[in-house]
C-alpha cells in the first residue's frame, strides 16, 4: 500500500538512522514527492543557513503513484536549499530509481548532516545502511553505477549517483541515474557533495498494494491511450524534444549566440531528422508508453565511439544555438560529457553562451580568459570548459563553477547585462519576448529562471478561445503575444506541475504541450484508484497552492521577494530581429508585465509584494514560519 | 487460428510496462519480481530484450515435469501448470532455455499464461515490441521488415541508373 510507505531520517554525521511512517495528514495535504519534500523543506531548514553546510538537509521522495504502469509514473523529486540560487533547491528526475525505491519499501529520505568520509547510502527491502564509498570517489557517474551494482553482486540496483561535478562542488552538479537522466536544477548533486554522499542505492522486491487493481489496471491503459492519442507524443515518440526546435527555429523563439538573436540561421544540421543517422531505437523511462529519448551511437570522430541517450531539446540549445555550434556532433559530444562529469546541461550552456558574449564584447581579462579561444561556434572550448568546470580547473574553469552571480560579482557589474538568468539561475535557451506568460513563468519560478516550473506550452498553439476558457476556467487570448489571461494560464499550469511533481509522473504526459492530456480530474481518479484517498479537482488544485505557497514562503524567508521576481533587462531593451513577423520586434512591455504579476500574485493569494496573505495561509493551513519583524 | 506471442527487441523501449501490468494482473500488485516477462538490459549498449515464455511446439518443461503438471491450454496455446499436481520440484525452471517460469518471491512456480487469449503485456505495449498475432501475420511482417531494406536498394540503384 502506498500508506505502508515510510520514510527513513538519515543523519551521515552520526551514521544513525530512523524509519517512521508517513503521516496521513500529511499525504492529504502534500501528496507526496516534491510536495512532501516542499514541506520538509520549509520545516526543517533553518533560515540563513549555509547550503554547502551538514544543516542543509537532502530530501528525496518518490511521487503518490509512483510504480504504476501509466503515465511515466517512475519519478523522483530531489530537495535541498540550493546551493546555486539560495532559494527552493528542488529537481526531478525520471528513470528507474524512484519505483525501486518504492519496492524497497520507502517513499521518503531525509538526510542531515555529512558523512566523515565519502559514503553511500544502501537502501534493500526495507533496510536502511550507510557504506563506505572511497573506491567510488573520482569515478564518473556511469562507473559509479555499475561499480555499485558489481559490489553488491546484483544487476536490477537503481542508484542516484554524483559524478565529479558534484564531488567538487560545483554549484550546479546534478544528481545522476541511468545513460541519462538527471535532476539537473539547482544544484542537488552539490548538495550530495557537500555531504560527502556519492549515491543512494536502492534494491527492493516489496509489493505495492492498491484498493482498486484492476479499475487501476483498466485505467491505466486508457491514460497510456489517451497520452498516445496525442499528436505531441506522437511526435515526442519519434523524435523526442528535438521537434520543438523545427517549431522555435521557424518562428523566431531560440535563443543563439547567448542572446544576440532569435533564430539560428543555417541551423538545418541540428533538425530533428538528422539523428537518424545516430539513433539505434528510442528508450522510455518506468512506465512510459510515449519514450521521448534516442538512444544513440557516435561512430566517428575525435571522441567516438559513444553511446549515450538523449538530446533533450535544451542541450540542443546548449551546446547548439546558444554557443552557435551547428552540428549535431558537438550537441552528442557534450550531451555525453555534461552525463559523465554529472553537471547540469542547461546551467553550464548558459554559462558559457555568457562567457563566449563577454569575450566577444571584450569584457574579460587576459586572467579571466585562461588561454581559451572563446568565440562562438568553437566547439572545443565547449569540450574543454565542460571539463574544466567540472573538475574546477583553472581560474576559468572555478570561476564558473560558482555559476552567474559569484561570477559576475568577481568579473564586473558590465557582465550583468548580458547574464540570461533569474535569482542566479539560467534560462532555457528559449526566447520569451514575443511571449508574455512564458515570461512571466520565468520571472516567478520559485526554483529561479525555469521553464519547467508553469509553462504553459500549449500558448504556442493558437487554440480556439473557447477551449482555452474550459481549460482555464476565465477568458485567455489564444494570441501568444497578448498579455490577456495569462497571468491565469501561467497560475494555472504552476498547479498543475505541481501536483504532476508530487504524484511522480512525467510532465510531459500532462498537459504541457498535449491538450488532450490527463489533467486534475484524471489525477483525482488516479489518486484515488491508487491510494483510496478520495479528493476532488477544486481539492486537489489547494494542495497545488498548498505547494507553491509552501515554496514562496521558503523564499520570502531567505530574502526573496517581488524585486526577485524579475526579467533580464535585456527583454525590455532590446527587440527581436527575426522570425515571424508576429514574433519579430518584440521586447515585453514593462507596464503590462508588472500588471501580469500582480494579477499572478493575487491569484496566488500573495499581497503585491509576492507575500502570501495571512488569510492564504489560514486556509491552506499553512503555519506561519517566519521570524517575526523587530 | 492460432496466434503467438511475438517478441521484437528491435522495438523496445525499456519502459517495463509489461512487467508492471503483467504483476498487477496475475497479483494484483505492482511489482516486478512476480512478471512472467521481463526486458533485459544492456544499459550501456542500449540493448533491451524482453523475455517470456515462448510457449514452445516442444516444452522442455512439460518434458522435464515429473508429475505431468505442465499442460497445454487448447484454446489458447499456453503452457499452464496444474498447481494440483505441482510439487515446486522447480525442474521446470532449471531446464527451460528462456528463464520461461519463474519461481515466484512466494516459493510458488509462475509462467506466462497468455492473459486466457489476451496477453495484457502485448496490449499496454505502445511500440509494439510485443504482438499476439498468427503465424501467417508474423512470417508476412518479418518478410515485409527484410524486402524493405531489398526496396531501398533497389530504388536507389534505379535513381542511380
Amino acid at each position: 500500500m502506498v500508506w505502508n510507505r515510510k520514510i527513513a531520517y538519515i543523519d551521515l554525521t552520526s551514521s544513525k538512522f530512523k524509519i517512521k511512517t508517513i503521516s496521513k495528514s500529511l499525504r492529504n495535504q502534500f501528496l507526496g514527492g516534491r510536495g512532501i519534500n516542499m514541506y520538509h523543506l520549509y520545516h526543517q531548514i533553518a533560515p540563513g543557513i549555509d547550503p554547502l553546510g551538514p544543516e542543509n538537509v537532502l530530501l528525496i521522495g518518490t511521487g503518490l503513484l509512483t510504480g504504476i504502469p501509466a503515465l511515466g509514473a517512475g519519478r523522483c523529486d530531489i530537495a535541498a536549499k540550493s546551493p546555486l540560487t539560495g532559494a527552493v533547491g528542488d529537481s526531478n528526475i525520471g528513470g528507474f530509481f524512484a519505483p525501486e525505491l518504492r519496492f524497497a519499501g520507502f517513499d521518503h529520505l531525509m538526510i542531515t548532516g555529512k558523512a566523515a568520509k565519502p559514503s553511500y547510502i544502501w537502501i534493500n527491502n526495507g533496510e536502511v545502511e550507510i557504506r563506505d564509498a572511497s573506491h567510488l570517489w573520482g569515478k564518473d557517474t556511469f562507473e559509479t553505477q555499475d561499480q555499485i551494482r558489481s559490489d553488491h553482486n546484483d544487476e536490477q540496483i537503481k542508484s542516484l549517483v554524483i559524478g565529479e561535478a558534484g564531488e567538487n562542488l560545483v554549484r550546479y552538479a546534478n544528481v545522476r541515474t541511468g545513460m541519462k537522466n538527471a535532476a539537473g536544477r539547482t544544484g542537488m548533486g552539490c548538495v550530495m557533495g557537500s555531504k560527502n554522499l556519492k549515491a543512494v542505492a536502492a534494491r527492493g522486491t516489496m509489493d505495492l498494494e492498491f484498493p482498486y487493481p484492476d479499475q487501476l489496471l483498466d485505467y491505466c491503459s486508457e491514460m497510456n491511450n489517451m497520452i498516445t492519442g496525442s499528436r505531441w507524443a506522437r511526435a515526442q515518440s519519434k523524435w523526442g524534444t528535438l521537434i520543438i526546435y523545427s517549431n522555435t527555429n521557424t518562428t523566431g523563439l531560440i535563443r543563439t549566440r547567448n542572446f544576440q538573436l532569435n533564430l539560428l540561421e543555417d541551423g538545418e544540421n541540428l533538425e530533428p531528422e538528422v539523428m537518424d543517422e545516430y539513433t539505434i531505437g528510442m528508450s522510455g523511462c518506468y512506465g512510459c508508453s510515449v519514450h521521448c529519448r534516442h538512444r544513440y551511437v557516435l561512430k566517428e570522430g575525435p571522441y567516438a565511439p559513444i553511446f549515450g541517450e538523449g538530446p533533450e531539446y535544451t542541450s540542443l540549445g546548449a551546446f547548439g544555438t546558444m554557443v552557435d555550434c551547428r552540428k549535431m556532433d558537438t550537441v552528442l559530444v557534450a550531451n555525453h560529457l555534461v552525463n559523465k562529469y554529472g553537471i547540469d546541461t542547461l546551467e553550464i550552456g548558459g554559462i558559457i553562451a555568457w562567457i563566449m558574449e563577454l569575450y566577444e564584447k571584450e569584457l574579460l581579462t587576459e586572467k579571466m580568459i585562461d588561454g581559451f579561444d572563446l568565440s562562438w561556434g568553437n566547439e572545443e572550448a565547449v569540450y574543454e570548459l565542460i571539463k574544466k568546470i567540472s573538475k574546477r580547473e583553472g581560474y576559468l574553469g572555478n570561476l564558473l563553477a560558482d555559476g552567474f552571480l559569484p561570477a559576475i560579482a568577481k568579473i564586473g557589474k558590465e557582465s550583468e547585462y548580458y547574464a540570461m538568468q533569474i535569482k542566479g539561475m539560467s534560462n532555457l535557451h528559449s526566447d520569451e519576448r514575443p511571449t508574455p506568460s512564458l515570461a512571466l513563468g520565468i520571472a516567478t519560478s520559485t526554483r529561479g529562471a525555469d521553464h519547467l516550473r508553469s509553462r504553459p506550452a500549449i500558448d504556442l498553439y493558437g487554440l480556439p478561445e473557447e477551449l482555452l476558457e474550459e481549460i482555464y476556467g476565465a477568458p485567455v487570448s489564444s494570441n501568444y503575444t497578448s498579455y490577456k489571461g495569462k497571468s491565469r494560464m501561467v497560475w494555472w499550469q504552476e498547479l498543475l506541475y505541481a501536483i504532476t511533481d508530487s504524484i511522480g509522473i512525467c510532465k510531459f504526459q500532462t498537459v504541457f504541450c498535449a491538450v488532450n492530456a490527463p489533467k486534475f480530474e484524471e489525477f483525482s481518479k488516479l489518486i484515488n484508484l491508487t491510494s483510496g484517498m478520495k479528493l476532488s479537482k477544486p481539492q486537489i488544485m489547494e494542495i497545488g497552492e498548498r505547494v507553491l505557497t509552501v515554496e514562496r514562503m521558503f523564499n520570502n524567508r531567505e530574502g526573496f521577494s517581488r524585486k526577485d521576481d524579475k526579467l533580464p533587462e535585456r527583454f525590455f531593451k532590446e527587440p527581436t530581429k527575426l522570425g515571424f513577423p508576429i514574433v519579430k520586434g518584440k521586447t515585453i512591455d514593462r507596464d503590462k508585465f508588472n500588471t501580469l504579476i500582480e494579477e499572478y500574485y493575487s491569484l496566488h493569494g500573495w499581497d503585491n509584494n509576492g507575500i502570501p496573505r495571512d488569510e492564504t495561509l489560514r486556509e491552506l493551513g499553512i503555519e506561519n514560519k517566519q521570524p517575526l519583524k523587530t | 487460428m492460432k496466434k503467438f506471442l511475438f517478441v521484437n527487441p528491435e522495438k523496445c523501449s525499456g519502459c517495463r510496462i509489461c512487467e508492471t501490468v503483467c504483476s498487477l494482473q496475475h497479483e494484483k500488485v505492482c511489482n516486478p519480481a512476480h512478471a512472467r516477462i521481463q526486458v533485459i538490459k544492456w544499459e550501456s549498449s542500449g540493448v533491451y530484450i524482453p523475455m517470456v515464455c515462448q510457449q514452445c511446439e516442444d516444452p522442455i518443461c512439460e518434458t522435464v515435469c515429473p508429475m505431468g503438471a505442465v499442460y497445454r491450454d487448447e484454446n489458447t496455446g499456453a503452457m499452464l501448470i496444474n498447481y494440483d499436481l505441482c510439487v515446486g520440484c522447480k525442474l521446470c525452471v532449471t531446464h527451460c532455455p528462456f528463464g520461461g517460469i519463474i519461481l515466484g518471491i512466494d516459493g510458488q512456480i509462475k509462467k506466462c499464461d497468455l492473459c486466457d487469449g489476451d496477453p495484457l503485456c502485448v496490449k499496454n505495449c505502445e511500440p509494439k515490441a510485443l504482438q499476439f498475432i498468427e503465424a501467417t501475420t508474423m512470417n508476412f511482417l518479418k518478410r515485409k521488415a527484410a524486402a524493405q531494406k531489398f526496396s531501398e536498394l533497389m530504388q536507389k540503384l534505379l535513381s542511380a541508373t
